[in-house]
């Protein structure tokens, strides 16, 4: 493998990545596991850029961790006596066996279809800028509908969350 | 990537230099470049805001180091760099160490995408306004571990407020934001002041640059938005348990995001560089860009400094029953102006370049919308002073009627 910027980049953001995620299932304290989230999912937001989406990475950052992140953390401080956990977890077995067969599946399932079977003909080399996205968001031919459906199922979640936290005396 | 190499990098490879090496040298001195300008400033403007805030006060403000005060800064940051370095023992030492980095990186970083002049400017990114978006909630977060690591109850319940206040105005900022990139057609800063080249943004949507106005004031935590350091109530706020420098990041960094938001300002609304002669050389655009820049970040002062503090529950009402639903009015209403123009053939179908002739329809439709919508705003808001205000005087004399015990 040739090293260069972009191999680079990737390890680190690797690193970044994994380590993120190793930190979540290993640290004790909830409130340090979401920072960890934070660490995997900006990983995840500078593969967006090694793969010239910045649209995406930006989105990533803004939403995952401007957003959901945050009000994770706003969950966990909320709660009680959640940021020292004495319990320990111990159906290790069955846990272990269930993401080795998700992992599994995942791997097969990547790369069976690249480097196993017939190879398909060669992806067209699409550049998609953050405009082609805007429109294929938005024209009837591209994603108009799931746009709308996963819109309407936002809104549903919301009201949902609101009638549930709603003080009936109120 | 050929073209990478301009400039700085052409000498040192004129200078025999390797290419590859050339390229990063020239591109490490941009990065210290971009990344400088801000650090430098920060010391000043420390300087300004002292200034500024005591003239507001009837004081004179820093007048003993250096001629009329100018070197307070340089020594206070002597002192605070010689200060004990003090962690809680019960805080989590790596994220408490690592809030403050964070917090001063979140500003630091923004000046990346920032175009000083046409031609000087750290990257133009292609998503430029929502790489702002984007950078600005690492601050949230930075606000937030630096609460929760501190282990120190007046320190949480400072971050507790902060993150709601900030969470919340980012709707109405980043909808305000929407504004000049519809206008635009871009997100990329530096087409955004080139489609300005006809007409000033803040003349075609004065309502988004009000909101991004307020909200930006509400994101740095100043007056009347600064119940994140309420002295009286939270003794210090988050970073009560920050001594020496750590103490010093957050405060830079919140002074240089004032002056930040005061330049994002002049790009997103004043034309960045745009004035008379601007093409005659990039020092007079940089010198427009930092006039503009500075003119709004008085303003900013000015205002921090006399207005009093409002209550959370007010500043929440404020944001979600004001200003979203009229940052939402107004990008429906700018968008739908703006295709309906563009339609009829009134306004150009591309920003970038026009002239102010051509501009001349729009910006006259785009005036009247805003100020009607402005006007109806200002009639609830009157109707909704006038209740409160017969609210309290009923309240007050039903307690001056009840006897007393």
């Amino acid at each position: 493998m040739e090293l260069n910027a972009v191999t680079i980049g990737f390890a680190v953001f690797t690193i970044f990545t994994l380590g993120g995620g190793f930190g979540v299932v290993t640290t004790r304290n909830l409130f340090q596991g979401t920072i960890w989230l934070m660490v995997s999912l900006f990983g995840v937001a500078g593969y967006f850029i090694l793969l010239s989406a910045p649209f995406l990475a930006a989105v990533q950052i803004l939403v995952y961790i401007g957003a959901i992140a945050i009000l994770i953390t706003f969950a966990v401080m909320l709660t009680r006596s959640v940021t020292r956990i004495k319990v320990r977890y111990i159906r290790l077995l069955p846990s272990f066996i269930g993401s080795l067969l998700v992992f599994l599946i995942l791997l097969f399932g990547i790369t069976v279809p690249i480097f196993g079977g017939q190879l398909p003909e060669a992806a067209p080399q699409t550049v998609a800028s953050t405009r082609d996205l805007g429109a294929a968001l938005v024209s009837e031919h591209g994603y108009v509908v799931p746009f709308m459906l996963a819109s309407v199922l936002l809104t549903g979640a919301m009201i949902g969350a609101i009638f549930i936290a709603r003080d009936e005396k109120a | 990537m050929d073209n990478l190499c301009t400039g700085l990098c052409t000498l040192l490879l004129d200078g025999g230099f390797d290419a590859g090496l050339a390229q990063f040298l020239s591109l490490l001195v941009g990065v210290l470049l971009v990344s400088g300008v801000p650090l430098i400033t920060v010391i000043l403007l420390i300087w300004v805001e002292r200034k500024v805030a005591a003239r507001i006060q009837d004081r004179i403000g820093p007048n003993r180091v250096g001629p009329i005060g100018l070197l307070q800064t340089l020594a206070d940051m002597i002192k605070l760099l010689s200060k004990e370095d003090i962690t809680p023992t019960s805080a989590d030492r790596l994220l408490y160490n690592a809030a403050p980095l964070v917090s001063f990186a979140s500003v630091v970083l923004i000046w990346a995408v920032i175009p000083f002049t046409p031609f000087h400017y750290g990257v133009d990114l292609e998503i430029g306004a929502l790489y702002f978006v984007a950078i600005a909630s690492f601050g949230t977060l930075a606000i937030m571990v630096a609460g929760w690591a501190s282990n120190n109850k007046y320190a949480l319940l400072g971050a507790f407020r902060v993150v709601a206040l900030l969470v919340s105005y980012e709707v109405p900022l980043v909808f305000a934001l929407l504004a000049p990139v519809m206008l635009a057609g871009s997100m990329s800063l530096l087409d955004i002041v080139n489609a300005q080249s006809g007409m000033w943004f803040v003349i075609l949507s004065p309502l988004a640059f009000v909101i991004f106005y307020v909200s930006s004031q509400a994101e740095t935590g100043r007056a009347p938005f600064d119940l994140i350091e309420a002295e009286s109530e939270l003794v210090a706020g988050f970073n009560i348990e920050y001594s020496g420098m750590k103490f010093g990041m957050f405060f830079a960094a919140e002074f240089l995001h004032v002056f930040t938001n005061g330049i994002l300002m002049a790009i997103l609304f004043f034309g960045g560089w745009m004035g008379p002669l601007y093409y005659e050389s990039p020092l007079i655009a940089f010198a427009w860009l930092g006039a503009k820049g500075g003119l709004i970040y008085l303003t900013t002062l000015w205002l921090r400094n006399t207005v009093p503090r409002l209550r959370i529950d007010q500043i929440m009402a404020f944001n979600w029953k004001c200003l979203v639903p009229l940052s939402i009015a107004n990008i429906v209403a700018v968008s739908l102006a703006l295709k309906v123009l563009q339609e009829l053939d009134l306004a150009p179908r591309q920003l970038i370049g026009a002239g102010i002739g051509e501009m001349l329809p729009t910006t006259v439709v785009m005036l009247l919308i805003n100020g009607a919508i402005g006007l109806y705003l200002l009639g609830i808001l009157r109707r909704r002073g006038q209740e409160a205000r017969r609210e309290f005087q009923a309240a007050s004399q039903a307690y001056a009627a009840a006897p007393a015990d």
